[in-house]
């Protein structure tokens, strides 16, 4: 690695002790270091433990073992340092779309007036102007996951966690939704951890991608992508992508570790 | 082969056997009530209430039943006119109005901040929450002569029986919707930095008011029945108390007519309570 990482996890274990069906097994003695401004994608099986990862990162949840530091520092079970996107939108019904995208500015106690008039440039510059007045429900599930994109966003981090965060959306909106991503990610110049079961969508938006292996979810390989930015769909035709994607499959489907679906 | 073979029988038999047609033999009509306009429902209901009216009238002047026991409706309407015009029938329909309202705002609010507060301590909740089932259990009409012992004869009695009615069904419903907060709302909220008290008033109250409101027609109902029962133990005003004496006095009529503004007290407080709460539900599930 080049670049010092700036958050950092080391032998990050965990394992659920659940009174009903005993303890299972999620990560495994996971490490990996994301530098400054690199956007790191996580892929794997579903159920592998990738949310658990994340949960672990933001603080939400104490590992069996192992660190997790930022600018080398210990933050492992500290909450508020890193944004994070759950894998739901959660925006909540009885907020408007502007109110929700300021609750991170709010919770900071930023007045509601000063978080409303710094929100209010980016909702129209991505997309939801005209609708932030309106409620959640008023939304496209596209829109929603913008807006829940968006809170995470400014809320002060330079580092966000986003989980699966296009993953139950159509096709079409999803290419668009990256597209945009990838115009906020350059916007923003944030540190990007995202996970994602979507190898395409991998390849096409990190500089780096870990797999992991099913559950315990451990690192099977750290695969740079050297595709040069900005990037275009024409990239998904490039040799070096095919080669990659190729490559990816068949660690994903690797034999030699039975998966469990 | 067979199916053209057998296709005259079939035909004789009224089957459809030519499988180029579809198969009609089972197929009917779906029934479908037809709606009556509008005024047509009220009309019925008019009539209805007319021919019971009627026929208790007839009834009783035939001698088919006895005026005594039943009163009759002229009788009634005559009872109402003077209860309403010589006497309390504002102060004590006002007197009953009061105390439910009291009661039933009481009761609802500290049983909504009882099952509010159960989010703050999942022990504390666990400890508490029998106690509270418990209370629920106990027929809080067996505890009016105590409540009239300990609370007096005036208004504190009845709003106090009101209360005990109202308190736990907030408090349970409340605490349902407390425990159905979602998880990963809160984490979320963490997640953006948020405190405790923070995840309280921005998502754990938000969540449980629909909950809360839901409580609300109940309880205004359980609140009018403590009223009424607090004033039946013993009490200078109220309809209740107007009632009980009737009946000691063997005034059917008056019965009658107490029973008569008590239900339309009940169906006015009825309709306030269900505009508020759809406006409250709207203000929250903003869709
Ligand atoms: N709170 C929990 N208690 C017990 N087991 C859990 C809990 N959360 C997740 N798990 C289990 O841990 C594994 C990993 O889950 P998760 O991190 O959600 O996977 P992924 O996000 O990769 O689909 C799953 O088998 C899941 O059932
Ligand atoms: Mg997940």
């Amino acid at each position: 690695m080049l670049d010092k990482a700036r958050i950092e996890l080391q032998d990050v274990s965990h394992v659920f002790s659940t009174p009903t069906s005993g303890s299972v097994y999620a990560i495994d003695r996971i490490n990996l270091g994301v530098p400054e401004g690199r956007f790191a994608s996580i892929i794997g099986p579903s159920g592998c433990g990738k949310t658990t990862l994340f949960n672990i990162i933001a603080g939400l949840e104490q590992p069996t073992q192992g660190e997790v530091t930022v600018d080398g520092q210990n933050v492992t079970g500290m909450i508020g340092i890193v944004g994070y996107m759950l894998q739901k939108d959660l925006l909540f019904p009885w907020r408007t779309v502007l109110d929700n995208i300021c609750l991170g500015m709010e919770l900071r106690g930023m007045p509601m007036r000063e978080a409303r008039e710094r929100a209010m440039p980016y909702l129209t510059r991505y997309g939801l102007g005209g609708f932030e007045h309106r409620y959640p429900a008023a939304l496209s599930g596209g829109m929603k996951q913008r807006a829940a994109l968006l809170r995470t966003l400014l809320y002060d981090s330079d580092i966000v966690l986003l989980d699966e965060p296009f993953g139950a959306l159509d096709a079409q909106t999803k290419s668009q939704m990256q597209d945009w991503l990838l115009q906020l990610w350059a916007d923003f110049r944030k540190t990007v951890l995202f996970v994602t079961h979507d190898l395409d969508e991998a390849l096409f938006l990190s500089d780096e991608i870990y797999v992991l292996s099913a559950r315990p979810g451990r690192i099977k390989a750290k695969i740079e992508v050297p595709l040069p930015r900005p990037r275009t769909r024409d990239v998904f035709a490039s040799p070096v992508f095919i080669d990659l994607k190729r490559h990816c499959l068949d660690l994903l489907f690797d034999a030699s570790s039975p998966q469990t679906h | 082969m067979s199916m053209t073979l057998w296709a005259p029988i079939g035909q004789f038999l009224g089957r459809n056997t030519d499988p180029a047609k579809p198969r009609l033999g089972r197929a009917r009509r779906l029934y479908r009530e037809k709606i009556w306009s509008p005024i047509l429902p009220r009309l019925v209901q008019f009539g209805i209430l007319a021919a019971i009216v009627a026929v208790w009238e007839i009834g009783v002047k035939v001698g088919f039943i006895d005026g005594f026991f039943w009163s009759y409706p002229s009788a009634i309407f005559k009872t109402g006119m003077i209860f309403v015009t010589q006497g309390d029938a504002f102060l004590d329909t006002w007197f009953t109005l009061k105390s439910t309202i009291i009661g039933f705002v009481i009761g609802t609010g500290a049983g909504s901040a009882i099952g509010l507060a159960f989010w703050w301590s999942q022990n504390w909740a666990g400890v508490f929450q029998p106690f509270l089932i418990v209370f629920h259990a106990i027929p809080k009409f067996a505890l009016g002569p105590l409540v009239v012992l300990v609370f007096g004869i005036g208004l504190g009695s009845k709003v106090a029986m009101a209360v005990a009615l109202t308190i736990v069904v907030s408090a349970l419903a409340t605490y349902s919707g407390v425990k159905a907060v979602d998880r990963d709302s809160e984490n979320l909220m963490y997640s953006l930095g948020a405190n405790r008290w923070q995840v309280f008033t921005k998502l754990v109250m938000p969540s449980a008011l629909p909950w809360i409101i839901s409580s609300l027609r109940v309880n205004i109902g359980l609140a009018m029945a403590g009223a009424i029962v607090g004033e039946f133990i013993s009490s200078q005003h109220g309809l209740g108390r107007v009632i009980m004496y009737a009946g000691q006095t063997f005034d059917v009529a008056l019965i009658w007519v107490g029973t008569i503004i008590l239900s339309i007290l009940a169906v006015a407080i009825y309709l306030v309570v269900g505009v508020v709460e759809n406006t409250l539900l709207k203000g929250v599930l903003k869709r």
